[in-house]
């Protein structure tokens, strides 16, 4: 606690802050944004593995190759959860 | 304190960043292959590069005392057009006797596209045939579980390659453990934004051990810290882990994945 505690606190502070930006924005928000709450979710999750389970969350999680490339940039959220 | 960098992209990196690594105790840096953040015109684009990777980065690296050592292919940002991949690779086998070259490296995935797991296959038989270190780039952010997935499945299909001598890079929490399970070297890269945070890295140790991983910073030209391994390994110390623990995992063990390749030879450096 001592070593990380402060730390955490002021990244849960700065998600807080990025959701109240959100809101504050104008526009709608895209599928990363569902993906993101959703991701929150397994913070409830005990276990010890909460880090992998919010990289699952926001990961693909099909099998087979896709046809081809169109971009070269990851987005951070895979879309087909929306 | 001693380190090896094993995975930094130095062509993008000024002079400062030399010393800097040196004067915090870098014994030696190994620069892969890499996208340009641009695509290359042509297969004489990466021929130069090829140059400059194993002829002017090793003499300004030498500047500071410190050895460099390169790995080659055609990235996997640039692998979707399968006719350039074909002929880069042809120019590869040119460059592999020079004497900083370890190996084929950073292979990979980038999209997980049928093109690019093509030009995989093609950077496996060539490592494969000339019996060369593989080095592997796994997929940023939501593409990685599954581009490493069927990374390793290619890997694997190929009975030639010995999981020991192959080192897959970029893992995080969720990708680490099917690595480690199949034999294969992993590495930890520690990003500011988009990879691993020093903290996980070492919460990665504590989990899963100090056999067969490393940690490297990958820096380059985007957001990326140079110093990012010996940070880490303060995080380490912090935590209260010894400075041989520090030292194997900074230094000992990319020595004993590198040194696989026989031209990886360092003079001594005390702990």
């Amino acid at each position: 606690m001592d070593l990380y505690y402060l730390e955490a606190r002021a990244k849960l502070i700065d998600v807080a802050a990025f959701l109240d930006r959100l809101d504050r924005a104008e526009g709608e928000a895209d599928f990363r944004l569902g993906a993101f709450k959703q991701a929150m979710g397994r913070l409830e999750s005990g276990g010890g593995d909460r880090a992998e389970q919010v990289l699952l969350s926001l990961s693909d999680p099909t099998a087979e190759p896709i046809p081809a490339a169109t971009t070269k940039a990851a987005c951070g959220a895979w879309p087909g959860n929306s | 304190m001693r380190y090896i960098e094993p995975h930094a992209h130095m062509v993008s990196r000024v002079t400062d960043d030399y010393l800097a690594m040196t004067t915090a105790g870098c014994a030696a840096v190994c620069e892969p292959a890499f996208w340009a953040g641009f695509d290359r015109s042509g297969p004489a684009g990466f021929y130069d590069y090829f140059c400059q990777l194993t002829e002017h980065e090793p003499r300004r690296a030498a500047k500071f005392g410190l050895p460099h050592f390169s790995w080659l292919c055609i990235n996997p940002k640039e692998s979707e057009d399968v006719a350039l991949a074909r002929e880069v690779i042809a120019l590869i086998p040119q460059f592999l006797e020079r004497p900083n070259v370890l190996g084929i490296g950073e292979i990979g995935l980038n999209k997980n596209s049928r093109n690019e797991l093509k030009v995989l296959e093609m950077h496996v038989e060539l490592a494969a045939q000339r019996g060369q270190l593989i080095l592997v780039h796994t997929p940023h952010l939501e593409d990685k579980r599954k581009g490493t997935r069927l990374t390793l499945d290619v890997l694997r299909a190929d009975r030639r390659i010995r999981p020991e001598r192959c080192i897959i890079d970029h893992v995080e929490e969720h990708t680490i453990q099917m690595v480690l399970d199949g034999g294969f070297w992993a590495g930890m890269t520690l990003y500011p934004e988009t990879k691993c945070t020093g903290a996980r890295a070492v919460d990665m140790v504590e989990r899963y051990g100090l056999e067969r991983l490393w940690m490297n910073s990958a820096c380059d030209w985007g957001a990326s810290v140079p110093l990012a391994v010996p940070y880490a390994a303060m995080e380490m110390r912090r935590r209260g882990h010894g400075p041989e623990a520090v030292d194997r995992l900074i230094y000992e063990n990319p020595l004993r994945f590198c040194r696989q390749c026989p031209k990886f030879t360092l003079p001594v450096v005390p702990v």
